[in-house]
């Protein structure tokens, strides 16, 4: 706790900083810590629906021949389970870690650009809603998540599900970069002086290394989507091979986005355990500089094994040797992370909270699904068993326990810092067995029906080819993951009520944000911490200037150097603003206009869009001395 | 819980894993339906040695794993556990990049040569099959032969290599039989090859892997196995167009047939329906299934297909026909009669 | 008046002025720049991936484009990044009739550029518009695209030159002309590619 020995100056930071809770502050906050929240509890909220969807299909598959579902409600359900979980839940939900985390974490009192920052919450919000809307109506999008052309082209899908679709994931795509660039800003700029790169917590580097991910990766997808809508919507030719188009164009830009993605959606969560593990074990990570280059390393190397997405499709050995080279290769740096993970507890000593549970089950099941991982990279054998549920099975055992289980992990370690209250450590042990054994038993004969022949994507199969047990099995697993997954949210819900007061540093963490208050106040830090090392908070030096230091007064955050962390200067940061709810509405009001094809009210959303932008930028009147003119 | 520490747990499970693991392999084994465990084909017993080796690879390093994380779990417990400095890079080097360079550099090497093996099969191929996917439903062609045309059926000679071409009609399918070959995609404006060979006479089904609409469940195949003999006698069947003498009833059931609807999508060679939109029904008798697998090949089924086939496969290409009570048991027993 | 010197020059308003190094804003602009370059870079990756899959391009039926109007177009918009710098320089200086100047020259240029692309669309759409074949949609999307950004970069040029006519910025205070500046560079670059892709590689 900074405790300064200038309480006036506190109060007036509070002032300064304090956002009065009304329903006006909740529109218009920008405080990186209320936005992060926001984006968690939404994620949440997406993510029980997206499951809710896992669990009718589940239903519908647990017998052959079943008619819990029509085909029609099948391919909805699927295709939304995929599309949610990865668009809608998974990146949304570390973006709010790291709009929490990463300020905090860097020493900083907000993010660089807040307003930004809740524009981008803004836009999220909306699209999920539009996405998820069309469920409601039964015309969810249909064409799986990963949408192929010439199924959602037409003639194939002529309704207006596979518009929402396209549309949908570019209006996302707006708060996906804007996150993105917020967090490379954030971080090259804003970090506590002392903090050069090689002092950078863990976390940090997963999430800018993320972002940059972001910048390179998201326009092959919004030039797809862009595509397909210019296709569906004005006939244009992109993927129509009768005039000239190219069908296979779609799944290459698609999969240089989405070979990415699964690292953008897995990296955070890498990051998260990196940063989890330090407190349980009692020291910091191995090997520091090998794990930064691991994360550097798999970001690059992910733009390069797209293909292994395509190795049915005809295309040339030696393309595909190529590919297959490089996705076996990008095992190497995931492979150092889990044993520098690994030698971290050799070497510490393991204190077992619910926290590390959840990373032991990460370690077991991510390590599960990198095997299966590296088998696809093979070419031969991945034309085998793609498009079957031996791939199913694969992606969730590294969706599921490479992002999944740290981010539960990341919720029981930082619900005190970010909620002020602890939770109960035995209803959260059963809720780690729960879903690990749920996990488990729903995933593991996933690789078995897959073996013997399943393919994927499909409603029902008939009763006899050997695959019923196996799918009796999933579906039962699916009950006991969904109860787990249940007491999860019970156990925060009941923390945040009823939990005990938490108190700054639960576990004698290393990093910036446990030297706040728990939660911390709107400021974060009255005094610009120093940094000296990777453990701050292990180090006197900073401990005692944060109880003792200058404050840094004003509404005021410090910028510091890009490598080095030297102080730069000071700058002034935004106060309360509705233009970026403005902004996001105005954009929500183009994507329903091109949606309902009433263009002119996309034009009409198009010039409130400028105008709340510029309104935004617009520079304050200045007194020519204060300009400085000559 | 607490007390005995997860690592029991975990135990636990990864020892369950490997038991449902090699009971599902016992279970693949007894059966001659889709898999990948129980291989006949030249290609996909190349893959099914292939997955073994690099299952049991994945075994011994899980093992190393989670000896690791049980040693460190264990080290708590002891009395003088205490933190150590250092950064293991000697540890984190070895078995982080070494090891596993050297064995992703072999199991790449011989995953390259299994790739290179699949392109072309070992002797040339005898036969050739072009087939073309539809939504939901494969049209079988045997080029060599005039007339040779079937559907959702594909037969080929025990021993020879066979060229199979694939194109789609519509969206993208891809054709998968586990037991014989990995799969091959079928895409717009291209042609994929693919081909298939195998030493052991059966009946392998195989499905559309590539998810192409609704009925992307119900779009199998059957891909028979047989000696040359049988095969050139089944080739000749097929090919010949329908001739078998009909009863009176049977008779009027081919007009029902050639003068309603069903002419207009259907061809039964030999007649005057020459319908391209459907499946050529000319030896639709003796298939093994209605639908690409949607229903068994009965005569209830049957009935139940033509009469309305959408509350068997919703979604399919073909509507309810208006077949009247009189006609339908005529119409039945003709089309049983095109073996 | 000296209140309000007090006032500007008072550690807190110094401190919130330009701090050393480069800014969040410049940070901000670059990354955004460099997204949209990657969607450039896609859109035409996309074009040679479908060019070299077929075989006469443009196909059959479609004539090579135009060059008159496109080196014209050219000539208006790669020169029009001159007077942004020029601007951007005066205004370092602190003077603000560069500024306005500056600006207002781009505006012209970049009019002019937008003009000539109308011209020439509406020449293009008699003989093919964005359903006649993938060739064409390519080229309307991309060109379209680029000329967004180009109406997008006016907007934004437009709207310096009010908030500096309403005196804005000086010597201390620059940073949003600095920013619009990079975004101009950058739709000059594209164009540059785009104009060797679309436009001169097919006669090559």
């Amino acid at each position: 706790m900074s405790v300064s020995t200038e309480p006036a100056k506190l109060d007036q930071l509070e002032q300064e900083w304090g956002e009065r809770p009304s329903l006006h502050s909740w529109f218009s906050t920008v405080d990186h810590k209320r936005i992060g929240r926001r984006y968690m509890v939404t994620a949440g909220i997406f993510f029980i629906i997206a499951g809710l969807d896992a669990m009718i299909m589940r239903t519908q598959l647990a017998r052959p021949n079943a008619t819990v579902l029509s085909p029609e409600e099948y391919d909805q359900l699927f295709t939304m389970h995929g599309t949610a979980m990865i668009f809608l839940f998974s990146t949304p939900m570390f973006f709010g870690f790291g709009n929490f985390l990463v300020p905090l974490m860097i020493g900083a009192r907000d993010m660089a650009f807040p307003r930004l920052n809740a524009f981008g919450y803004w836009v999220f919000a909306f699209a999920g809603i539009v996405m998820f809307s069309s469920q409601l109506v039964g015309k969810a999008p249909d064409g799986g998540w990963f949408g192929y052309v010439p199924l959602t082209d037409k003639p194939y899908s002529s309704g207006i599900n596979l518009d929402v679709y396209s549309l949908g994931l570019l209006f996302l795509g707006v708060s996906t970069t804007i996150g993105a660039i917020n967090f490379i800003v954030t971080a090259l700029k804003m970090r506590a002086p002392g903090m050069s790169l090689n002092r950078v917590p863990l976390f940090v580097w997963a999430i800018v290394a993320t972002s940059f991910m972001v910048i390179f990766a998201l326009p092959a997808l919004n030039v797809a989507n862009a595509m397909l809508f210019l296709d569906r919507r004005f006939g244009a030719h992109f993927f129509d091979p009768a005039h000239g188009g190219n069908t296979l164009l779609w799944q290459h830009l698609f999969w240089i986005f989405g070979h990415p993605d699964v690292y953008i959606i897995v990296m955070p969560a890498l990051g998260i355990v990196s940063a989890v593990l330090p407190a349980f074990c009692r020291r910091g990570v191995v090997a520091y500089p090998l794990l930064v280059l691991s994360i550097v390393t798999i970001s690059i190397i992910s733009f390069g094994v797209w293909v292994h997405h395509m190795f049915a499709t005809g295309l040339p050995q030696l393309s595909y040797s190529f590919f297959s080279a490089a996705s076996t290769l990008i095992t190497i740096p995931s492979g150092i992370q889990i044993f520098a993970w690994l030698a971290t507890m050799l070497r510490g000593r393991i204190v077992v909270r619910t926290p590390f549970l959840f990373l032991v089950g990460f370690i077991v099941t991510f390590v599960l699904g990198g095997f299966t991982g590296v088998m696809f990279a093979i070419t031969a054998f991945d034309q085998q068993v793609t498009d079957s549920y031996f791939v199913v099975a694969h992606f969730h055992y590294v969706l599921f326990g490479g992002a999944v289980f740290p981010m539960l992990a990341g919720i029981y370690f930082w619900l005190p810092k970010i909620t002020g209250k602890m939770y109960a450590e035995r209803l959260s042990r059963w809720a780690f067995w729960l879903i690990f054994l749920g996990f488990n038993t729903t995933f593991f004969p996933m690789h078995i029906s897959g073996l013997l022949g399943m393919p994927r994507r499909i409603y029902s199969y008939p009763g006899d080819l050997g695959w019923d047990v196996w799918n009796l099995i999933s579906t039962i697993g699916a009950y006991i993951l969904a109860a787990g997954l249940l007491l999860v949210l019970i156990g925060v819900i009941h923390a945040v009520r009823r939990g005990a007061p938490a108190e700054d540093d639960p576990w004698g963490g290393d990093t910036l944000e446990w030297g706040t208050a728990s939660p911390p106040p709107p400021y974060n830090f009255a005094v610009v911490p120093p940094v000296h090392g990777l453990h701050p908070m292990w180090d006197e030096r900073t401990t005692t200037a944060l109880a003792t230091g200058k404050v840094l007064e004003g509404h005021q955050a410090m910028t510091t150097s890009e490598l080095d962390g030297q102080v730069e200067g000071t700058i002034e940061m935004p106060e309360e603003s509705l233009l970026p709810l403005a902004a996001a509405l105005a954009i929500l009001v183009v994507v329903l206009g091109l949606l309902w094809s009433w263009y002119w009210m996309a034009g009409v959303g198009a010039l409130f869009v400028f105008g709340t932008v510029a309104r935004w930028l617009w520079p304050p009147e200045r007194s020519p001395e204060e300009a400085g003119v000559a | 819980m607490a007390r005995r520490g997860p690592l029991a747990g975990v135990r636990r499970c990864a020892l369950m894993a490997c038991g449902l693991l090699l009971v599902g392999a016992a279970a693949g084994c007894s059966r001659e339906a889709q898999s990948t465990l129980h291989a006949s084909g030249d290609g996909a017993r190349r893959i099914e040695g292939l997955w073994w080796l690099m299952f049991w690879i994945s075994m011994a390093i899980f093992a190393e794993v989670m000896v690791l994380l049980g040693w460190a779990l264990w080290r708590r417990r002891r009395a003088g556990a205490r933190v150590r400095g250092g950064d293991a890079l000697g540890m984190v080097t070895v078995l982080g990049v070494v090891a596993p360079l050297v064995i992703l550099v072999v199991v790449y090497g011989l995953g390259l040569r299994d790739l290179d093996a699949l392109a072309a099969p070992p002797q040339k191929a005898s036969v050739t099959v072009d087939v073309m996917g539809h939504q939901w439903w494969w049209e079988i062609h045997y080029p060599d032969r005039a007339g040779a045309v079937t559907a959702n059926e594909m037969h080929i000679p025990v021993g020879e290599s066979v060229l199979v071409r694939l194109r789609m009609a519509d969206v993208q399918h891809s054709f998968w039989v586990p037991n014989l070959m990995p799969k091959t995609d079928l895409i717009a404006g291209k042609l994929n090859k693919t081909w298939l060979r195998t030493d052991r006479a059966g009946s392998y089904r195989a499905q559309c892997a590539e998810y192409c609409g609704q009925q992307h469940a119900f779009m199998a195949l059957l891909v028979v196995a047989e000696p040359r003999a049988s095969f050139d006698a089944w080739l000749a069947r097929t090919a010949q167009p329908a001739t078998t003498t009909l009863t009176a009833a049977q008779a009027r059931g081919k007009a029902v047939f050639e003068q309603s609807s069903c002419a207009s999508c259907h061809t039964v060679r030999g007649t005057s329906a020459v319908g391209t939109v459907g499946p050529d029904l000319t030896t639709i008798g003796s298939r093994w299934s209605l639908g690409a697998g949607a229903a068994p090949n009965d005569a209830g089924h049957l009935a139940g297909w033509v009469v309305n086939s959408q509350t068997i496969k919703p979604g399919n290409a073909m509507p309810p026909q208006p077949v009247s009570a009189q006609d339908l048991p005529a119409l039945l027993s003709y089309l049983q009669t095109l073996k | 008046m000296t209140a309000v010197v007090e006032e500007a020059t008072e550690p807190r308003a110094l401190a919130s002025e330009m701090p050393a190094g480069r800014t969040t804003g410049w940070w901000g602009m670059v990354m955004f720049v460099t997204t949209e370059a990657t969607v450039f870079a896609a859109l035409l990756g996309s074009y040679f991936y479908i060019r070299f899959q077929s075989g006469q391009w443009p196909p059959p039926g479609i004539e090579d484009p135009k060059l008159t109007k496109v080196v014209i177009m050219t000539a208006l918009l790669l020169p029009s990044s001159v007077p942004v710098m020029w601007a951007e320089r005066g205004i370092r200086k602190g003077q603000r009739w560069r500024l306005r100047a500056g600006l207002t020259i781009t505006l012209v240029l970049g009019l002019g550029f937008l003009a000539m692309q109308a011209w020439e669309y509406s020449e293009d759409l008699k003989k093919h518009t964005l359903t006649t074949d993938a060739y064409s949609s390519l080229f309307y999307t991309i060109t379209g695209f680029h000329g967004f950004h180009v109406a997008v970069g006016l907007l934004m040029v437009g709207w310096l030159l009010a908030a500096s006519l309403r005196g804005s910025f000086g010597y201390r205070r620059h940073e949003r002309v600095r920013l619009t500046a990079i975004y101009w560079h950058f739709v000059d670059l594209v164009w540059v590619a785009i104009f060797l892709s679309l436009y001169l590689s097919p006669r090559l």
